[in-house]
């Protein structure tokens, strides 16, 4: 973390062009508006937050990035190309990964399973060849398990890499459920709440995992958290959404003097 | 092993010659992306070649100081020996120590270039960096997260290598030449001791020492260029930097690095060590672990367990040294060895372990048993830095719980009338640096080594420790009393948490005892016995009963031993609280304020001398909410049987 604070100049200036665009994006079921003319845009390298209070609209905000849901209004582009009704499985070919509120990882597996599922979409051999480990399947093989490997070691979970996920601590939990994330080396990686639940020292690793992703691999992140001390702290840029607008939008300086974000989160009296 | 290392005097030369000799074995393994990368000793040698070219290139030379701050790795065991190979000092340095405590050495030794593990620790250096204008230079291991450190002292080790494997091919003779300017009476090493009291000091020790006193041990133990470590310890510490550099230098053996420090055991049990060292707060952590298992078997694999481990605990030892058992204890042993003891073995990671050494601190008889008792050769050593640790090793066969050996080959000892051990080794060091007040009040004019620990020898003439000279006292007859000595023994039993002993210039010794409550509890709900809390507990008579048996187990102990059979504890009480720092009882450390609760408690110390049955206290606690209140009870003083001395006995 110490960098970004030796130097912040050298990382912003790695922030590039606009790669994700939300344009007027309305979501609504049935007569519950989740979300109502949002607009943001999330430039490249960039980490990019989106808060606000519970059942803002967030959660549902990362739904329509990844494709899970799709919004009766607006357009959504990613590297300038616009698409409509994408399902999940489109989202993650074109490089957006993401990791969950409610960890979705397999508890029977190792960690090292787990993480190696995360690059099931970069594997070319059939699965015959996979199942005997022949030929280009083995080839293939060693290169994954060394990708997945470098991020074990990112993740400083060498000690946990054959134990079952479900015996692991929550905090750890979280971080394999990152690890699955980058074992698709993704270009836009989505954070549902990746300090929920933690103590303090587990969210400053995760905060500094975060960032080490963000520096090391470039990757552009768009995370989302309720907890508005420690996203300020790691955020080039905040998006803050109350009942399904969007009622501030920029650097952390400026949305905290926000006099609307004050008020969302403060309460105001009417 | 020892083919004909005669003029090799320094480390770099013992390099050389394991790379000529044994080119192709393994010097070093670290566990990379989760896979052993072996470097063999010909690697290791051009890789030390070629480092040291780099730092003689940014102007290290001979006497200057080289601080290595990290953990154990193979490029920074590499930097140590090539600030050696130039006829520099390696200053290695606590990796886990702040910032604060990294400056004094760095000034103390006016350090001019520096190789750190990775972020952390260059984050620390820069920290104290105005505060040390001489730190010049500074390499890191590991580039992760320095992409954008941009302040000139800083240079990656890789860009190092780089600079000096270039200046090596243009002008390789350079390093040859420094390397044979090398002689054995040149400083090889300093190491901070810690410094409890007062600045720390940097203890020198030249290559002479070390490698004397590593090869006297490895000969003492059959070394050889098979055996494997597992270098766990912190690099800093002078125990790890013989047993993973000195040792490996002068035997051609093969130290691992574990990938990270939580994935010690695993490593342990994947490179299965030949040669092992743990502190006993490690053995005893494995020991719990174990335990705690072994309390999820089901009924029948318990008492198996139990037994098996009752059957170790009688013959375990004896088998082990070679002392005769009945027949049929040994088939029975065998069995255990079969279906216990092996598999246990191999889950500690032991299955190859020929020699283990434990030290540090005073060990405990039935952990240390325990070991040994499962077929680990485990032994006890005595040294410290400024002896190049090994002084006194228990050669196999005479192991003994509570000493730590005769002396090793080529080291004299003896006693002060007041009975501090002095040392005269071929291993002592050289000096304090830059501290000749400090070097001649440790090392007096004949080279005897003033080591401020108290002990005699046992009558087989091995050497035991039994406190700091400080610390010791003598009976009203004049015989020796080490109260931390028998305050250990006392705690031990698992029953009792702290211990209190008076006798200093009285007619015998007494006691004042802490049940460790959860233990005395466990205890007592066995018995059914109720209780409404810590002092009802400890007041109870049933208590002072196992009390009382456990005080005379220890008087049994004493009894053996001359030396000190005078201080068996005649009397003893419960203190009706348990003693705590907060009231200024205890160190923050848990060490025992002695001078504080003799006063504290002068009305008790008098009953205990008087031969009153019960004593009354009344006393003022704080609470932890910072209120005050008073306890009063009526403690009970009880006897303990003591025993003839064994010698006594003899004569009679």
């Amino acid at each position: 973390m110490s960098e970004v604070a030796l130097h912040p100049q050298a990382r912003a200036h790695r922030i590039g062009e606009v790669v994700l665009s939300v344009d007027n994006v309305s979501l609504a079921f049935g007569g519950v508006r989740a979300l109502t003319e949002v607009s943001f845009d999330v430039r490249e390298h960039e980490v990019r937050a989106i808060i606000g209070p519970n059942g803002a609209g967030k959660s549902s905000m990362l739904n329509v990035i990844n494709g899970v849901y799709h919004p009766q209004q607006g357009t959504i582009r990613l590297q300038g190309v616009e698409f409509h009704d994408m399902d999940p499985h489109e989202a993650a070919r074109r490089g957006i990964a993401r990791t969950f509120q409610s960890l979705a990882l397999f508890k029977g597996m190792s960690v090292l399973d787990n993480i190696m599922t995360g690059r099931n979409l970069k594997m070319r051999s059939n699965l015959l060849l996979q199942a005997l480990r022949l030929g280009p399947a083995l080839a293939e093989e060693i290169v994954h398990r060394e990708a997945v490997e470098r991020i074990i070691d990112f993740l400083e979970i060498q000690a946990h890499r054959k134990t079952q996920v479900g015996r692991l601590p929550y905090g750890l939990q979280k971080r394999v459920d990152l690890g699955r994330a980058l074992a698709m080396e993704p270009s836009v990686l989505l954070l549902d709440e990746p300090m929920a639940g933690m103590n303090m020292e587990e969210k400053q690793d995760m905060c500094r995992f975060i960032l080490d992703v963000n520096d090391q691999f470039g990757t552009t992140i768009v995370l989302i958290e309720h907890d508005m001390g420690v996203v300020m702290d790691i955020s080039d840029r905040v998006v803050v959404l109350d009942y399904g607008r969007k009622i501030g939008d920029g650097t952390p300086d400026e949305v905290r003097a926000n006099q609307a974000v004050i008020d969302a989160y403060l309460g105001v009296s009417h | 092993m020892t083919e004909g290392l005669s003029g090799l005097d320094t480390f770099p030369k013992l390099l050389m010659h394991h790379a000529r000799v044994r080119g192709e074995l393994p010097a070093i393994r670290e566990k990379d992306l989760g896979i052993w990368q072996t470097w063999t000793w010909r690697q290791f040698a051009d890789e030390v070649r070629a480092l040291a070219c780099g730092l003689a290139a940014e102007g290290f030379k001979r006497g200057d100081h080289l601080a290595i701050v990290g953990d154990n790795r193979p490029r920074l065991y590499a930097a140590m020996c090539a600030s050696q190979a130039l006829g520099g000092v390696p200053v290695p340095m606590y990796q886990d120590a702040v910032a604060a405590e990294m400056a004094f050495p760095i000034q103390n030794a006016g350090i001019t270039h520096a190789v750190a593990e990775d972020q952390e620790q260059v984050d620390k250096l820069f920290e104290i960096l105005p505060k040390c204008p001489s730190l010049k230079h500074i390499y890191y291991d590991d580039p992760r997260g320095m992409r954008y450190y941009s302040q000139p002292e800083l240079t990656d080790y890789a860009k190092l290598l780089e600079i000096g494997r270039d200046s090596y091919r243009r002008d390789p003779a350079f390093l040859e030449t420094e390397i044979a300017k090398g002689a054995g009476a040149d400083p090889a090493a300093m190491f901070f001791t810690s410094g409890t009291t007062g600045v720390p000091k940097g203890v020198v020790l030249t290559h002479h020492a070390l490698i004397d006193r590593a090869l006297a041990a490895a000969e003492m133990e059959g070394l050889n260029d098979q055996d494997v470590v597992l270098a766990y310890l912190p690099p800093a510490w002078i125990g790890q930097n013989i047993f993973s550099y000195a040792q490996p230098f002068v035997t051609g053996y093969c130290i691992c690095c574990p990938e990270s420090a939580e994935t010690v055991m695993t490593d342990m049990r994947e490179i299965g060590p030949t040669y092992y060292f743990a502190p006993p707060r490690v053995l005893e952590a494995l020991l719990t672990q174990v335990s705690i298992r072994i309390q999820d078997l089901w009924w029948g694999g318990r008492k198996a367990y139990a037994f098996f481990t009752e059957l170790a605990n009688r013959v375990g030892g004896r088998i082990l040294d070679g002392k005769p058992v009945g027949l049929a204890d040994r088939l029975l042993y065998t069995l255990g060895d079969v279906f216990l003891y092996g598999p246990l073995r191999n889950v500690l990671g032991m299955s190859r372990v020929r020699v283990a050494y434990t030290a540090g601190e005073a060990i405990g008889p039935d952990l240390f048993r325990f070991y040994r008792s499962i077929g680990i050769n485990l032994k006890q050593l005595y040294g410290s830095t400024e002896t190049s640790v090994f002084v006194c090793i228990q050669p196999n066969g005479q192991v003994k719980a509570d000493t730590v050996g005769p002396a090793v080959k080529g080291v004299e000892l003896k006693f002060t009338p007041a009975r501090e051990l002095l040392i005269r080794s071929p291993g002592l060091f050289k000096e304090y640096y830059k501290n000749p007040q400090a070097t001649s009040e440790a090392k007096d004019a004949e080279g005897w080594f003033h080591t401020g620990d108290a002990g005699y020898f046992d009558p087989d003439g091995h050497l035991k420790i039994i406190d700091r000279v400080k610390d010791v006292g003598s009976l009203a007859d004049g015989t020796l009393f080490a109260p931390k000595y028998l305050e250990n023994k006392l705690k031990f039993f698992p029953y009792i948490k702290e211990a209190v002993t008076f006798g200093d210039r009285r007619d015998k010794v007494c006691a004042f005892i802490n049940i460790d409550m959860e233990a005395v509890g466990n205890w007592a709900e066995k018995r059914n016995l109720p209780y409404s809390g810590y002092t009802d507990l400890s007041l109870r008579d049933e208590v002072y009963e196992l009390i009382r048996e456990c005080i005379e187990k220890v008087n049994a102990d004493l009894a053996e031993e001359p030396e000190i059979a005078n201080s068996q504890i005649h009397r003893f009480l419960m203190l009706h609280k348990e003693l705590d720092a907060d009231d200024g009882e205890l160190t923050r450390t848990r060490k025992v304020r002695r001078g504080f609760i003799a006063e504290r408690y002068q009305g008790l110390i008098d009953a205990l001398y008087d031969g009153r049955q019960t004593v009354h206290v009344e006393a003022q606690v704080k609470y932890e909410d910072g209120r005050t209140g008073t306890i009063t009870a009526d403690l009970k003083i009880r006897d303990a049987k003591t025993f003839a001395p064994a010698a006594a006995k003899r004569a009679a």
